[in-house]
């Protein structure tokens, strides 16, 4: 497996400090990295799983609006970061395979690194207050 | 291909009896290839003596790491520069905010210089480098950005099968969990795996490190412990730290080496010390 970019290897450092769900995407949209925080969020520990797959990554869960409707991709952060490498922050629900739900807020923003390398995005989330 | 080392000192120039045997120059290492082209890494205080080795009519590539004070002070006393007609390229890492020149006139012009860069007299091309490699001669140049303050990279460059990765001023341990970790997660990795020679950062003892985490360099022992990981064949310490003597220097990396059976050569790196890759 190819070193990853430098950007890419401190912000995960970064990440495995801080206390917030942190998680860190390659520009394909692969899981690369979550920390101890997020782990929470997933149910799943980051040393069983390591990378993840777009695909595995929205296996895992369901997001919904406050109305229950699906949000579509081209709305979620994550996907706005990686696609129009722009901020974007939302709201929804997280609906995993055992039918539990938790709200939270995700703010994503693309990594742009020199000469022009896109270099994926990371995900916060943020525990909301049930709508 | 050959490698000498001009400068092996890190952060300031050290000079005087007690540092005689490593050098008290700061980074600067040339590396020749088998078709006579001839790349010279960093320009600090050790340029000033490889300068007056180089003929006049040859073309000079000198590749910077990055732009620390301690990596270009010798630069504008690097012979080549005052000729007329010389063909010298610089090449060096851009900031995201200014160019290469713009970077280097900072230096090269008053009051830290009393010559701006634009009024020296030989054929000057700057060049920000490359980040997806290039070609100088039949030498092979691979460039990565790598953990340390500011625009920073290190290089490998291959002829035939041989390389050399210099990695001067590198802190790949920076805020890991675990050191070292999977390739995929150490900092300069691909630039290093394999390489016949290693010229890597080792300016701390471990102690000196716990208290300097952070500054963008290496205690001995994560040196040794990169060069294990990336399989080198040969590791070259490099940028010592100024307040160690030839002594500290000769116990501390004993210490590092802790009587293990390295799986690599160490060789500490002594100004002057020549290195014959393939031959």
């Amino acid at each position: 497996m190819p070193q990853k970019a430098i950007e890419i290897i401190l912000m995960r450092q970064l990440a495995s400090y801080l206390a917030m769900p942190i998680m860190l995407f390659d520009p394909a949209g692969n899981l690369l990295y979550y920390n101890e925080p997020a782990e929470a969020i997933l149910g799943r520990r980051f040393d069983e799983t390591g990378e993840m797959s777009l695909e595995e990554w929205y296996a895992l869960f369901e997001l919904t609006a406050d109305n229950g409707s699906t949000v579509p991709l081209q709305a979620r952060p994550l996907v706005i970061a990686l696609q129009k490498r722009e901020a974007a922050h939302r709201a929804f629900w997280l609906r995993h395979a055992d039918g539990s739900r938790r709200r939270v807020e995700a703010t994503a923003f693309p990594l742009e690194g020199q000469g022009a390398r896109h270099l994926g995005a990371v995900v916060i989330f943020w525990e909301a207050d049930p709508a | 291909m050959r490698v000498t080392l001009w400068g092996t000192r890190g952060s300031l120039a050290t000079p005087g009896p007690e540092t005689v045997r490593y050098g008290g120059n700061t980074s600067c290492v040339e590396v020749c290839g088998a078709d006579g082209t001839r790349l010279v890494l960093d320009a600090g205080t050790g340029i000033r003596r490889l300068g007056g080795t180089i003929g006049h009519e040859e073309r000079v590539d000198l590749l910077l790491s990055h732009l620390h004070m301690d990596h270009i002070q010798g630069l504008g006393f690097f012979r080549p520069l005052d000729e007329p007609d010389q063909e010298v390229h610089i090449w060096g890492p851009p900031s995201t905010t200014l160019d290469l020149r713009a970077r280097l006139g900072r230096y090269l012009s008053p009051p830290l210089f009393p010559i701006r860069l634009r009024d020296l007299p030989c054929r000057l091309t700057l060049h920000d480098v490359p980040l997806d490699g290039f070609e100088i001669g039949a030498l092979r140049i691979t460039v990565a950005l790598v953990c340390h303050p500011g625009p920073t990279v290190g290089y490998r460059i291959s002829e035939g099968g041989v390389s050399v990765a210099y990695l001067p001023d590198h802190e790949p341990a920076l805020g890991a969990r675990q050191f070292p970790d999977g390739p995929e997660w150490i900092s300069g990795y691909d630039l290093a795996e394999g390489a016949d020679l290693l010229i890597h950062d080792s300016q701390f003892s471990s102690a000196e490190y716990a208290q300097r985490v952070g500054w963008g360099h290496s205690a001995i022992t994560h040196a040794l412990q990169f060069a294990a990981r990336a399989g080198v064949k040969r590791l070259v310490t490099f940028h010592h730290d100024p307040a160690h003597d030839d002594a500290t220097l000769d116990r501390l990396i004993e210490e590092a080496r802790g009587g293990e059976r390295l799986p690599f050569d160490l060789v500490p790196g002594t100004e002057g010390a020549r290195f014959e890759l393939g031959a």
